[in-house]
């Protein structure tokens, strides 16, 4: 019997940072992680506000429930970018520059956005549906919806130039995306083992959320000329299908980026090969196409869409499943299983992100369903189940990129031990309540809450202010960590 | 039978199953073993969970579709009571407030301004059923009520300042028949 050992190092030579890189991902990472903590802590004061154990006035909640949204689908974004980048410089040749843009243009649209919400009282939620963001009863101006919509462009903008970047420098090296996407082992011949799934996942990432961005600026600028020129109204339905295509791509390209880390890191410390197969093309290819034309499943409840469409809406809910659970999560299992796992804090959180992602995905299928929407849309249900996979699971996996990358310089605490269970723990309640509050019908994106729905959303409070501990645990060793990393001299691998 | 009951019951099996899953696999992570012999073994089962899987979601997809759980949108409803319902920033307008239950009821739900969502609470303060107001458009949400009571429509779709104010009521009545249609 052979016993599992390292295939390769935990920290190998071409994952080095040279003095730019190390500068331009640490501003990634540890403006995302404090951005985290500031987005938690709007999203605590809201479940306190409902708890009825914080006063918060109506136009602040609605505030708060904007910048929440808007906030978080962006720095999850951003922190997962920087893991695509951590792990796709090894391959391909990617710009620095054009990284550090995608960081400056996030930090000006964020900017515009928090000046939008808490200058000028834009409150029109972060999926700005129309015509809200022009029809707020004089809550807020035109101006302040002008200019949250810009914030959301400039934004929109790095993160498409990004995936060019990305999509420029695979084709340079595999000749064009379809090698790369490994299109020519899905029904045969003998796949090359070297083929990186990070290769896979990068390119599936940049083909489709280049086609989400697209989608989501050509929704904006719709918008934007209907603010200055409200005589060319818009159709609603249609920019609806272009809100959510934007807006469902875009979270969930981050899942698809964070997972990268999982790929590339497991097998270091199960001491497994983990390497590309059939299945896994199989299973890259067919999100591709899936992940794109399942957004209609957030408008099951708009009738007046195509008969096709909403069928088409739960059936690709289902199908969007089988990758995850038979592909990526099934495979992480058996890698793991009976490999002699070294445990330590990136492995761990790689492992809860794998089950954060499978357990939400239960609920979201659940609810995908025609029948059972009819019951639980837009309710708590639905922050219920995006939570699950988003706070358990892709944070998870950017957790572990950044303690894998700190390595040894962890500095320790009293608290140390207590982190991990914290977060978890804390998360599971949080989580839960909102699904139990799902269950009882319990609305989402309420203000005031009836008195039945209050013990729920006490819960919920309690769950998020231990995540928020546990994050604030988490930040305070990664950030000194990653400030107290040297960078290497010279580059060793393919980066620019 | 209640479905959010159903669907909260199942949901917590179907997270458990994962849970189990995972501290299984977890619990013999410290152990070592072949990763050729295991793989080959994990491979060999996946073939038939993925199979199981498609077999499993056909079947549900089938009967969750079958009869289409949305009235049809190009046709009036033959012997329904019609309710016109209309939305706006933050107000409900119902063109009556009592519907008899055990017969059909289609409400024609529009709104004058930007979306909103109309959903209907029963008397246990349960969601019975729900669909869009959205402007231009005007959806057909088809129900029969079985049970008399107080009904309340609230707004799901997030309509501004006072999008939790956004509420209306109406009755449904015994049939005159005793609740046959």
């Amino acid at each position: 019997m052979s016993v599992s050992r390292p295939l390769v190092e935990l920290h190998p030579a071409d994952e080095a940072f040279n003095r730019g890189e190390r500068v331009v991902f640490n501003l990634y990472v540890i403006s995302a992680l404090v951005i985290l903590v500031l987005m938690m802590l709007l999203g605590l004061t809201m479940r306190l506000a409902q708890s009825t154990w914080l006063g918060v006035p109506l136009g602040v909640f609605y505030q708060l429930l904007t910048a929440h949204g808007a906030g978080m689908v962006g720095t999850i974004g951003l922190a997962s970018s920087a893991v695509m980048w951590f792990f796709l410089r090894k391959y391909v040749r990617l710009s620095l520059s054009i990284f550090a843009a995608n960081y400056v243009l996030f930090m000006l649209g964020a900017m515009a956005i928090l000046a939008a919400v808490f200058i000028g009282g834009y409150a029109g939620a972060w999926t700005f549906l129309y015509p809200l963001p022009v029809r707020s009863m004089s809550v807020w101006s035109t101006n302040a919806a002008a200019l949250f919509m810009c914030g959301y462009l400039l934004i929109g903008v790095g993160f498409l130039l990004f995936y060019l970047d990305a999509m420029r420098a695979i084709i340079r090296v595999y000749g064009n995306l379809g090698r790369a996407l490994g299109l020519r082992w899905l029904f045969g011949g003998e796949i090359d083992k070297t083929h990186s799934k990070t290769v896979v996942a990068s390119t599936m990432v940049a083909i489709t959320n280049s086609i989400g961005v697209l989608a989501g600026a050509v929704v904006l600028a719709m918008c934007l000329v209907n603010i200055y020129v409200p005589s060319m109204e818009l159709n609603a339905l249609l920019v609806k299908n272009l809100t959510y295509l934007f807006g469902h791509m875009f979270i969930n390209a981050s899942i698809y980026m964070g997972v990268i880390a999982v790929y590339e890191l497991l097998p270091r410390y199960s001491g497994r090969p983990y390497p590309v197969s059939r299945a896994f093309l199989w299973s890259w290819s067919a999100s591709l196409v899936m992940v794109l034309i399942v957004y209609p499943h957030h408008l099951l409840m708009d009738y007046a869409m195509p008969f096709w469409m909403l069928v088409m809406g739960q059936i690709i809910s289902y199908t969007a499943g089988l990758p995850v659970f038979t592909v990526t999560v099934y495979g992480a299992l058996t890698n793991v299983y009976k490999s002699g796992m070294r445990w330590s804090m990136p492995s761990k959180l790689l492992m809860l992100s794998m089950f954060g992602w499978a357990a939400g995905i239960v609920p979201a299928i659940i609810d995908g369903t025609i029948g059972v929407n009819k019951l639980m849309h837009n309710t708590q249900w639905v922050p219920g189940h995006f939570h699950f996979y988003l706070l358990l699971g892709v944070l998870p996996m950017v957790l572990a990129l950044l303690y894998h990358v700190i390595g040894q310089r962890v500095p320790r605490h009293a608290g140390h031990q207590v982190t991990f269970p914290l977060f978890v723990v804390g998360g599971l309640i949080f989580v839960f309540s909102f699904l139990a509050g799902g269950s009882i019908s319990t609305p989402r994106r309420f203000a005031e809450h009836l008195p039945q729905w209050l013990a729920y959303d006490q819960s919920g409070a309690i769950g998020a202010a231990l995540v928020i501990a546990a994050m604030l645990l988490f930040s305070t060793q990664l950030i000194t960590g990653l400030m107290r990393s040297k960078a290497r001299v010279g580059p060793a691998h393919a980066a620019g | 039978m209640i479905t959010q009951h159903v669907v909260w019951v199942l949901t917590l099996a179907g997270i458990g199953i994962v849970a189990l899953t995972f501290v299984y696999v977890l619990a013999n992570s410290g152990k070592t073993a072949d990763a050729a012999v295991t793989t080959h073994k994990a491979y060999s089962i996946r073939r038939w969970w993925f199979i199981a899987l498609i077999v499993f979601g056909v079947a549900v997809t089938y009967l969750t579709l079958t009869p289409f759980p949305i009235g049809h949108q190009g046709a009036l409803a033959t012997n329904a009571q019609m309710v016109d319902a209309v939305g706006r920033q933050w107000s409900w307008q119902l063109s009556r407030n009592e519907v008899r239950a055990g017969t059909p009821v289609q409400f024609n739900v529009s709104s004058v301004d930007v979306n909103h969502g109309f959903a209907i609470y029963g008397p246990d303060d349960l969601i019975v059923t729900q669909t869009q107001a959205m402007p231009g458009f005007t959806n057909r949400l088809l129900h029969t009520f079985t049970r008399p009571g107080t009904y309340r429509v609230m707004c799901l779709e997030y309509c501004g300042l006072a999008h939790h104010a956004m509420v209306a009521q109406f009755e449904v009545v015994p049939a005159d028949n005793g609740g046959q249609p």
